[in-house]
């Protein structure tokens, strides 16, 4: 239309056909960021919503301020959690693709953003996650059963056979029920830290977003309010530079950091490396003591990859560089932290074989398990009657009649397979 | 003419009007590139460029809101929110703004914007993707809701909407985009190649708004309904051997009053089904108009099909949905009543 237009429209660095090219991610060496004290102003620590926190080096060494110094012992169990999460998605994602659930979204490459930040929070700190975070629900020792049952939408469903696959919750946890509406947990996350706070109490809320969610205004909203109350809150930004087929320039991260939206409000703003568990970890800790001590709340910015597909109804190779995940310049989260963890002499290529094929056997015994309180298509089924309740606390006259109506028509079509009928 | 599926034609409605008229913009998100997730602006971004096929953040306010802007530059923006279920962050700039920008400037301003967004349920999508919204904008003044129920009308009506100065909402039955569905799900999928609204004429045309599509003719009972359930009401109506008129109202706002009052004036009998939610739904609004237009006809108490009044529930897809079990009750006590 014109060729001298002022209207700027973003393009990301490779298409389909053309080679992956991540030069515009600003990365800083490992080691090279300060880590100001927990009590530091958002307003004098605004570089590190700039540079990037990264504690493990090319070599797998771990260095610099942020160093967590964690147990080997706890690094083992962080290794744990994430190849747990990914084998996990591995057989869901090939388990929706046999027909046996009807929807599933991966977090591959993303696994230390969820396992890492979860660790580095006390089991009383509320989750309010996005849908590409099930290292969460793993690493707050959800069982796999459960989950799968969800997936499934069998006879032990958390969710009563209501929602998406995917959209898990756990009260007994403190995990928040996930919505399939994109950012609006995020601004809840900050009630409820507020909540805490008015109550007295010491726990904090931590929230996740895509960077691609952060346009919505719910995203703006969390920051204002937990800016205006200094709610003991951690919002986290995970910029997995995708989503679905927008990449992340389509949601301002071409002019500057999603950190930097933080430092804009008044929030301390902070840039992480990830793919790197030791610095997602150290970062979260900080983050958390600053909620706990009444030093505010913190924006943190995930700097990651979304290496598989948006869901299992979505195709990356319409949009993206063929296997750019494998030039992603931050690499695998799971070979750093088992580099490492080689490195400091307590892991090694044998154990990590026998670990996977230990979790593998976990995924799949707990599939049998799972299955056994029916599938999509066999064995035992929701009682259809519970589609009613929950509506309200009492259930309406309405509804009442609508139940009997819906139960007429079950009834005549040949009835059902549901538990009691 | 040319066989099409709902999307082509969709697709062809907006490659037909960006070539036709140089203030028509598309905008939404992974509408451009990708071609949009269910495909209706595929290949559209290529041919009028990134000026005129626009990807968006994610951001349905900033969508809607935009989209004003633009409407009232000059521009005829064509939004696409991709799940009817994901409009509500735009509904402050839909309800508040959009629906009343030529009403509060005295007509001095006014916003020429159209809304795609795919409605209703049947794929398994949950509650988060299976909501048929259309009665909350049908209750706002100002806004015209449409909604086809297959491709030969989804193009004529999307042509007219676009063309239209005021704002619509276009609502597209996503069950109905592959193909005619009859609310059987075991039975294997029927594509639109074999039903004759699936012939498209592959220029310009329009479907009126406002104005109904009398889809089987009929003496003994009235079946007012649009969208997924169109097919679904005829299936029923033709098991059970009742010679039902069947009417698809294609538009909401505005009504075709006079095609639904001479039918059920006709008959003596009327049925309403609708696949949203029943309490306070668009089926409460046809029933009132009928009592109050043609009570001395009617023969029986009118009747409605609609979704159960809860959220869509993923497990039980086939029990909320108003198949055509539901709609064989309806008929059956509307003809039984004396």
């Amino acid at each position: 239309m014109n060729k001298h237009s002022r209207l700027h429209l973003p393009h990301p660095p490779a298409r389909p056909g053309e080679a992956p090219d991540f030069s515009y991610v600003q990365l800083s060496p490992a080691g090279a960021v300060a880590r100001p004290d927990v009590n530091a102003r958002a307003r004098d620590i605004e570089p590190l919503s700039i540079n990037l926190v990264r504690v493990l080096d090319d070599a797998g060494n771990a260095v610099g301020p942020w160093h967590p110094h964690l147990d080997p012992a706890e690094l083992q169990i962080g290794l744990r959690h994430m190849l747990l999460t990914r084998a996990f998605d591995d057989r869901m994602q090939r388990n929706q693709r046999a027909g046996k659930i009807s929807f599933y979204i991966r977090s591959l490459g993303e696994e230390a953003v969820s396992v890492a930040q979860c660790m580095a929070l006390r089991p009383g700190d509320m989750l309010f996650p996005s849908y590409r975070n099930q290292g969460l629900q793993i690493a707050r020792g959800i069982a796999l059963v459960d989950l799968m049952c969800q997936l499934l939408s069998n006879t032990r469903d958390m969710c009563k056979g209501r929602q998406l696959p995917v959209m898990y919750h756990s009260k007994a946890g403190n995990i928040f029920s996930i919505s399939g509406n994109l950012a609006t947990q995020f601004p809840q996350a900050v009630g409820w830290a507020m909540a805490a706070a008015i109550k007295g109490e010491d726990h904090l809320a931590a929230s996740w977003i895509g960077e691609g969610s952060s346009a919505e205004a719910d995203f703006h909203h969390a920051l204002l309010f937990a800016s205006v109350y200094q709610a003991p809150v951690i919002l986290n930004v995970v910029n997995n530079q995708w989503a679905i087929s927008t990449f992340q320039g389509y949601a301002g991260g071409e002019q500057r950091s999603f950190a930097a939206r933080g430092p804009g409000y008044g929030i301390a703003g902070i840039r992480v490396d990830g793919n790197d568990f030791l610095a997602v970890y150290a970062v979260t800790q900080w983050a958390a003591e600053r909620a706990r001590t009444g030093a505010g709340p913190t924006l943190i910015e995930l700097v990651t990859y979304r290496a598989a597909a948006h869901s299992t109804s979505d195709d990356p190779a319409r949009y993206r560089a063929k296997n750019d995940q494998e030039h992603w310049p931050l690499g695998d989260p799971i070979l750093r932290l088992k580099q490492h963890l080689i490195r400091l002499g307590e892991w090694s290529e044998p154990r990590h074989e026998a670990l996977t094929a230990e979790l593998e056997a976990l995924v799949a015994s707990s599939w049998k398990q799972a299955a056994s309180f029916g599938t999509m298509t066999e064995g035992p089924r929701l009682n259809a009657d519970l589609m009613f309740e929950d509506v309200f606390k009492e259930m309406p006259e309405n509804l009442q009649r609508q139940r009997a109506l819906m139960r007429a028509e079950v009834a005549r079509s040949g009835g059902d397979r549901s538990e009691g009928t | 003419m040319a066989n099409m599926n709902m999307i082509q034609a969709l697709n062809s409605a907006m490659d037909i009007m960006l070539k036709r008229d140089p203030s028509v913009v598309l905008m939404g998100e992974d509408i451009g590139y990708f071609g949009g997730v269910f495909r209706a602006t595929e290949g559209l971004q290529r041919k009028y460029g990134e000026h005129r096929v626009i990807d968006s953040p994610i951001a349905e306010g900033g969508i809607v809101a935009a989209a004003i802007g633009m409407g009232a530059n000059g521009l005829r923006p064509v939004a696409e929110i991709q799940f009817a279920d994901y409009i509500y962050p735009g509904f402050d700039q839909i309800a508040s703004e959009l629906a009343r920008i030529r009403y509060r400037s005295a007509g001095e301003f006014f916003a020429p914007v159209t809304i795609r967004t795919p409605c209703g349920g049947g794929i398994r999508g949950g509650q988060t993707h299976s909501q048929s919204p259309e009665g909350i904008f049908t209750h706002v003044s100002g806004l015209k809701v449409v909604m086809p129920s297959n491709p030969y009308d989804a193009k004529g009506l999307l042509i007219t909407s676009i063309e239209d100065d005021d704002p619509v909402i276009f609502f597209e039955p996503k069950r109905l985009y592959n193909g005619p569905f009859d609310g059987d799900p075991n039975k294997p999928a029927v594509p639109w190649s074999s039903h004759p609204k699936g012939e498209v004429d592959e220029g310009y045309y329009k479907v009126p708004l406002g104005k109904a599509d009398i889809v089987r003719a009929g003496a003994d009972v009235t079946i007012i309904t649009y969208g997924t359930m169109v097919f679904v009401a005829a299936a029923a109506a033709a098991a059970l051997n009742f010679d039902a008129e069947i009417i698809d109202l294609r538009s909401l706002v505005p009504l075709d009053v006079d095609t639904i009052c001479s039918s059920v004036r006709k008959t003596g009998r009327c049925v309403v089904a609708h696949e949203a939610t029943r309490f306070s739904g668009f089926g409460a609004e046809i029933l009132s108009i009928v009592q109050e237009e043609c009570f001395w006809d009617l023969e029986a108490p009118i009747q409605r099909v609609t979704g159960w009044d809860t959220p869509y529930p993923h497990a039980f897809e086939w029990e909320y949905f108003p198949g055509q079990a539901r709609v064989t009750t309806a008929l059956k006590t509307v003809m039984e009543a004396t």
